[in-house]
């Protein structure tokens, strides 16, 4: 593996060997020193060129638990202001010695784009409304963590697919993984360009709501024109929402996953969300444990397996 | 191929050893042995089963993975990570760790760094089947199965029938520049 872009196309073993890494690397965060040598003299540089806490931080814990190095680059602070192009950033990192970047955009591909003109491994952190590969491996691990195995697993993403490189991420790796993937969100919200997605789709969460074995809420993103294409915040609530009441009817061992930052009294209300069966913290913990994978893979051990 | 152990050699090898541990520790108190990921393992549960034997009370064995600890990565194909399971606290304990072949020392420096992140334990001794020479630390096994003199172009294979389907030690002629 050279670089994660996507997880389309990624094969199962592959996805299988990074989430067994991550468990090793579990472990490790839970040792009274959570930090192993394996990426000594190593750095790993944190580009992200769209406003982002808690994955920065997860690639950047991750980085620092192997004993890597980390430049941490945020678009707020930096020559971007002063009309600096994407690729002259990108190859002023690489010139102060960076092994491996992580970019976050707000186009699609525009890691690619950054592999292509570095030469470097690049972790996608994120791309528009396209990719987000590690969140799906930390859902993945979650799943795993909990199920064994996601094979034959019952999965809904619910929400704003159209909008979502979440959704375009997760259902890839679940699917591949042996889930069956159901999206399922107002007709608005869901994106004109579903051919060949292996997932099935419902506008209408209420009637399969007790079919499934995980639940994936996602975030309505006004930030990407989410919020303009439903009436309003209280009816999305009404037909979409986590309520205490559709927490009543799922079954009794359905697990609730949501990749953050969970807005409480849109997707889910408080109750739910505080509830065990409930993930999201879950998820920010797995977060570092398959970032921790990811690095180690594509900074350790020769290349010749691609 | 050419033998040098048989699985009755390694045995025996096995046996002596298990008698010499005791004899250095006097005894079996506060002692752990960790094998190394992969051979180590089931090497060391054998030792364990056989001080068991001998002394009649139960040796805790553990297993450590040194994956993130190899200070080669940037020249070897990466190795899938395996668990690292220790029984319990190893402060103040004798551990006793135990692989197949110890040839550079590396891979025990790289055991020991996995150990020390992990707790502090009061002795760290070697088991090895076989010691083929051409150290490049300074590192010594306190208890060896046989001692191999080989060419760096040599091959030692130490196979275990938990993992193998059989027991024994070979060594193989390599062409010159091929050697791990």
């Amino acid at each position: 593996m050279k670089n994660l872009l996507t997880m389309e196309g990624v094969k199962k073993e592959t996805l299988e060997s990074l989430l067994s890494d991550a468990d090793e690397f579990y472990d490790v965060m839970h040792r009274p020193i959570p930090k192993v040598p394996a990426l000594r003299g190593k750095t790993v540089a944190t580009m992200f060129f769209e406003p982002s806490t808690r994955t920065k931080l997860s690639f950047e814990r991750a980085a620092k638990a192997l004993s890597a190095d980390v430049l941490s680059f945020s678009p707020g602070t930096s020559s971007l202001k002063k009309g600096e192009s994407l690729k002259d950033t990108v190859l002023t990192v690489k010139a102060m010695g960076a092994d491996l970047m992580v970019v976050r955009h707000t186009s699609t591909g525009a890691p690619w784009r950054v592999a292509e003109w570095t030469g470097l491994p690049v972790v996608n952190g994120g791309d528009g409304a396209h990719q987000h590969p590690t969140q799906a491996l930390l859902d993945s691990l979650t799943l795993k963590q909990h199920y064994g195995s996601l094979e034959g697993l019952r999965i809904a993403i619910v929400g704003d697919i159209r909008h979502s490189r979440v959704a375009r991420s997760n259902v890839w790796a679940f699917s591949t993984l042996g889930a069956r993937v159901t999206l399922i969100a107002p007709p608005t919200l869901l994106p004109p360009d579903m051919e060949g997605w292996p997932a099935d789709v419902s506008t209408d969460l209420d009637p399969v709501l007790d079919q499934f074995d995980a639940i994936y809420l996602l975030r309505v993103q006004a930030e990407r024109g989410g919020a303009s294409v439903f009436p309003s915040v209280a009816e999305y609530r009404d037909r979409f929402g986590m309520t205490e009441a559709r927490f009543e009817r799922l079954k009794p061992d359905t697990i609730v996953l949501h990749p953050g930052p969970m807005i409480r009294g849109i997707e889910i209300d408080s109750g739910p969300a505080d509830d065990p069966r409930c993930k999201v913290l879950e998820q920010v913990t797995n977060g570092v444990a398959v970032r921790m994978a990811v690095l180690f893979q594509l900074l350790g051990g020769t290349k010749e397996d691609e | 191929m050419r033998s040098v152990m048989s699985g009755e050699d390694m045995a025996r090898a096995l046996r002596r050893i298990a008698h010499e541990i005791i004899e250095k520790n006097r005894g079996v108190a506060d002692l752990v042995l960790v094998g190394i990921r992969t051979r180590g393992g089931p090497l060391a549960e054998r030792l364990a089963e056989l001080l068991t034997e001998i002394e009649g009370t139960g040796i805790p064995v553990g297993i450590v993975d040194i994956g993130m600890y190899r200070d080669d990565i940037d020249t070897r194909p990466r190795i899938e990570l395996g668990p690292t399971e220790l029984p319990g606290d190893i402060d103040g304990k004798t551990i006793v760790l135990v692989d197949d072949v110890l040839y550079t020392g590396r891979t025990i420096r790289a055991a020991l760094d996995a150990l020390a992140d992990i707790g502090r334990a009061e002795i760290v001794q070697l088991a090895v089947v076989v010691d083929r020479g051409h150290r490049e630390l300074p590192i010594r096994a306190d208890f060896v199965g046989k001692n191999l003199p080989t060419s760096h172009t040599e091959h030692v294979t130490v196979k275990v029938s938990e993992i193998d389907g059989e027991d024994g030690v070979w060594l193989e002629g390599r062409e010159r520049g091929s050697d791990e």
